[in-house]
């Protein structure tokens, strides 16, 4: 469990990058956190696993207040992945940047094979195993990353951007995985600006404007909101958009699954067309 | 007329055992707006860094085929040369900036050109205002976020009004409104100046409306080139996991339950709507 209680937070240069944020994140909770560039969605998730501490109020992760703890003794438990994948990796190889961290944790030789050959599988990097990661695409490169932290199994996944440079292929194992992370009680927080990646996982959906949270709900309530989206610079998913455009059909309101757009569409439509 | 045109294009990286490129034919006319997408490790990029000459200049490896860009072969002439016809606007833009400011970096090619400062200067503010950054154009580079940063790289490549800008993921740091609006900017320069976009995005809802042309990219070959409409709406392409407008998709779906839409396939939720609000239109 995540807590942020009025965090506000000031970067050393003035910045105020965060006011009276507060919320909740439950165990096996999926959230995602949108808004626009620079509303604070970085400097928020970076209070999750204590790489930075709050300037006023106070973040708890599973109970333990992260002032009062290390980024250290906090990291096995809150696995991060940094927007930019340049920022993290620096091993020679695929394979020794994923066991880094596993090595790291004091795994057993056996357990980090096994893990590292599970998550070279799973995300599609078995044939670049003793390649640099710089010579990876930009897509690749975040996908070892991902791999790095997901070979821990850590309780809380923070994944800032996930699907940059990922195709629909991968995307859809990601959100697979996330599925799957969520029956495992586990807590998955998302930062991203990809609508449609969002509206297909309808996960809880949290919108940022200028350090603060402007709205917290279910993501189809909130991505068929477009007044709200606007706010955060959000466009709308392209089913939302679509339904905006056939007021007279008299369509409900919340809809952003593609699945149940086109039933909805067919029952109405077979009516007016016979 | 054919703008960028290769032929049986092959090129593996130094020290590579395989090719990365594989017997790549394409050909782009002038002021089209193509769209290249395919799978993560498909070899965008490195297709875009053939169109620039950094394939074989930069990156030397080894390259078999032949290519023309602006009718010109891009392996005889240098990249500072390509650049007046070229402009290419990286995946990862932190890798693109160097000057003290934003302003200067966005110069930086002009300056190479000789162009005189009176004009130099007139162009330097279109382009930041053309990619919103005009406020931030004494700061540096460095301590900006990624999304300006890829403001930046775009308005560098904008200031050289190029006849060709080859754009790689570009506004994959940006939130969604600033990125329509970047699509927009482009879609924009493409219409009225004729200059040629080749586009390389995954987000194909946000950018399959504006392309005239899609190729899409395999291993290294190229598995599928034409027209747009005809690409994203074959059920092949769908299966090859490239991501369909969900617009397109609706329209499939509601076909193959019966509802046939018309025969144009749509790219965006204004087109599906449109077909949607004759479907339901009163005939007499
Ligand atoms: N290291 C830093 N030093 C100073 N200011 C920063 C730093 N990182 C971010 N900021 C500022 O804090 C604000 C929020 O940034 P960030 O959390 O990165 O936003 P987001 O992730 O939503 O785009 C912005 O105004 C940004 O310029
Ligand atoms: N500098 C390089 N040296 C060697 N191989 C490279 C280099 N850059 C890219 N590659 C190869 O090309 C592959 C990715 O190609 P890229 O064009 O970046 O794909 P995409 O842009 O479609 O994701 C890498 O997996 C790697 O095998
Ligand atoms: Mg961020
Ligand atoms: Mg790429």
């Amino acid at each position: 469990m995540i807590e942020v209680q009025d965090v506000g937070f000031t970067y050393p240069s003035g910045v105020e990058a965060l006011r009276g944020v507060a919320f909740t994140v439950n165990n096996g909770e999926f959230i995602a956190i949108m808004g626009q560039n620079g509303a604070g969605k970085t400097t928020l998730v970076k209070h999750f696993n204590g790489l930075l501490k709050p300037s006023i109020g106070r973040v708890l992760v599973d109970g333990i207040e992260t002032k009062k703890t290390s980024v250290a003794s906090l990291a096995k438990k809150v696995g991060f992945v940094f927007q930019n994948p340049d920022h993290q990796l620096f091993s020679e190889t695929v394979e020794e940047e994923i066991a880094f961290a596993l090595k790291n944790f004091g795994f057993e030789e056996e357990t980090i094979k096994k893990r590292v050959t599970w998550a070279l599988s799973f995300l599609e990097l078995k044939k670049y195993r003793k390649t640099s990661p710089f010579m990876l695409s930009g897509g690749e490169r975040k996908r070892v990353a991902l791999a790095s932290v997901l070979a821990w199994n850590p309780e809380i996944l923070i994944l800032d951007e996930p699907t940059i440079g990922q195709d629909y292929k991968q995307k859809e194992k990601l959100r697979q995985f996330i599925l799957q992370m969520q029956t495992q009680e586990k807590t998955i927080v998302i930062v991203t600006h990809d609508v449609e990646f969002v509206a297909e996982c309808n996960p809880r959906v949290l919108l940022m404007t200028e350090g603060r949270i402007v709205a917290d709900g279910q993501g189809k309530n909130i991505l068929a909101n477009p007044e709200v989206l606007a706010k955060s610079s959000v466009v709308p998913p392209q089913v939302v958009q679509i339904f905006s455009r056939l007021n007279e059909l008299e369509l409900p309101k919340n809809v952003i699954d593609l699945y149940e757009a086109k039933d909805l569409l067919l029952k109405k439509l077979e009516k007016r067309l016979r | 007329m054919v703008i960028i045109e290769t032929k049986n294009l092959s090129y593996t990286y130094p020290g590579g055992t395989k090719p990365s490129l594989n017997d790549v034919s394409i050909k782009i006319k002038a002021g089209e707006f193509a769209l290249i997408t395919g799978s993560s490790g498909s070899r965008k990029t490195t297709i875009c860094r053939c169109f620039n000459g950094l394939i074989p200049h930069f990156y030397k490896g080894e390259l078999e085929g032949e290519i023309r860009v602006a009718d010109k072969d891009t392996t005889k002439h240098p990249t500072f040369e390509m650049a007046k016809e070229v402009g290419l606007v990286f995946q990862n833009p932190e890798n693109q900036l160097f000057a003290l400011s934003i302003e200067k970096d966005v110069a930086f090619g002009l300056e190479n050109l000789g162009v005189p400062r009176e004009k130099m200067r007139q162009r330097v503010d279109w382009a930041l205002k053309l990619a919103g950054i005009y406020d931030l154009r004494e700061r540096s580079p460095h301590e900006i976020s990624g999304g300006q940063q890829q403001r930046v790289a775009i308005a560098a490549v904008l200031a050289m009004q190029p006849k060709i800008i080859v754009l790689d993921e570009p506004t994959s740091f940006l939130d969604p409104l600033s990125a329509k609006k970047i699509f927009e900017v482009i879609h924009d320069l493409n219409r009225k100046l004729g200059i040629t976009v080749v586009l390389v995005e995954h987000r194909l809802d946000l950018t399959a409306k504006y392309a005239d042309h899609i190729i899409i990219m395999d291993k290294g070959r190229v598995c599928q080139d034409g027209n747009p409409r005809t690409i994203l709406g074959a059920e092949s392409t769908r299966l090859i996991g490239v991501g369909i407008p969900k617009a397109t998709l609706l329209f499939q779906m509601l076909a193959k339950d019966g509802l046939k839409l018309g025969s144009v396939v749509p790219l965006s939720s204004d087109e599906i709507a449109q077909s949607l609000l004759e479907a339901i239109k009163p005939h007499d």
